[in-house]
């Protein structure tokens, strides 16, 4: 992944000069470690600035909502994957779209990292497997596998699933990954002990909302959250509000959700949303056989009637 | 998340299903009922001093 860099600014340049986009969306380095910013480059200088390395979780589907002008995109497997849903959803048009695909092995966990070293994280490189981390307290290197985001360690498509050109060969998917354990673990939990897991798992929760931002699929001009007139859940930090805003948020997700991350990612207080919408998607799954973000050529099964849909859950 | 399933009740009824309707509803209002007052994403008031 490290060489990718080089080849999506190469793209990028060329795809500017024969005004093929009026803009090119991909990452830039942060101000801080671990921190690369979303890049908005609309020139040849600005297309110096684009980088590309295991820093680049958040999910770039997210800028193109609405988007009129014709934009090159820098897509790993999942922001792909929330590409395709926001053209199945009318947000972008697909002939808008150039996709640079970034076949990916997944971004770290920098909470992770800052949870291994001792004092301020200083600088953070990487080769190809090993993850380096200079730090106020010494310097220390991981195996990148060991310092996973937890949805990159389970993620089934690495690879973006639609794409214009590709900066490098495809990498092989993980085929031996247990995806739902976590989530089975809370399926066996009775009533009282699944209301004490969420109960400890929002407890943090400050509503600051960045979850909500940072996820492609919540686009919506106002937020059930925002409103004031019906006012949908009370705004405060009862514990029941901050349950209640989390719950509905995962199900607007459902069926959309690829499993992304942005979510925990963009988290201050580190919580684990992720158990809700992982919940939903395992469901898709095991009901309609569905993934979301594979194709352009079905519809999602919760916007689409088929006679065989499960109906057990019916009285 | 930890709603006990019994409060929760999914049905089909045609506008045309009066009987059925009013059957569903006794129905779930008796299981409800056995299961007592609802615990759970009840907002406690705030105490005042």
């Amino acid at each position: 992944m490290v060489n990718y860099s080089d080849k999506i600014r190469e793209i990028s340049k060329r795809l500017l000069k024969d005004c093929k986009v009026d803009m090119i969306i991909g990452f830039r380095k942060g101000s801080v470690p671990m921190m690369n910013e979303p890049h908005f480059a609309r020139t040849a200088e600005d297309v110096d600035e684009l980088v590309w390395d295991s820093n680049c979780g958040i999910n770039l589907a997210n800028y193109l909502t609405d988007r009129k002008e014709k934009i090159g995109v820098a897509a790993k497997g999942c922001d792909s994957r929330n590409i395709v849903t926001h053209i199945l959803e009318n947000k972008i048009k697909r002939e808008q779209l150039t996709i640079i695909g970034v076949p990916c092995k997944g971004m770290i966990d920098k909470r992770k990292i800052a949870g291994l070293v001792e004092g301020e994280v200083l600088e953070v490189t990487e080769d190809e497997e090993q993850i380096n981390v200079k730090s106020s307290g010494g310097k220390k290197s991981f195996k990148k596998t060991e310092v996973l985001q937890e949805n990159c360690a389970v993620c089934i498509h690495r690879n973006p699933v639609v794409y214009d050109e590709m900066v490098a060969e495809p990498v092989p998917e993980q085929t031996d990954v247990d995806r739902y354990e976590d989530v089975r673990k809370i399926e066996e939990m009775d009533p009282e002990q699944r209301w004490a897991y969420f109960d400890d798992l929002f407890k943090e929760c400050i509503r600051c909302y960045a979850c909500r931002n940072a996820c492609p699929l919540c686009y919506c001009p106002t937020c059930f959250v925002d409103e004031a007139k019906p006012q949908w859940v009370g705004k405060s930090q009862d514990p029941i509000d901050i349950r209640t805003f989390h719950f509905l948020r995962a199900y607007h997700c459902a069926g959309r959700c690829t499993d992304c991350g942005a979510c925990q990612r963009a988290c201050p207080v580190g919580i684990n949303m992720r158990m809700l919408t992982k919940k939903l998607e395992k469901d898709c799954k095991d009901l309609y056989n569905w993934e979301a973000g594979l194709t352009l050529d079905s519809r999602p099964p919760l916007d689409f009637y088929r006679p065989d849909d499960p109906e057990d859950f019916i009285k | 998340m930890g709603v006990e399933p019994g409060r929760l009740q999914f049905s089909w009824i045609s506008s045309a299903e009066s009987t059925k309707f009013v059957d569903v509803v006794t129905k779930v209002t008796e299981a409800v009922k056995t299961l007592g007052p609802n615990q759970r994403f009840v907002k406690k008031e705030a105490k005042v001093a």
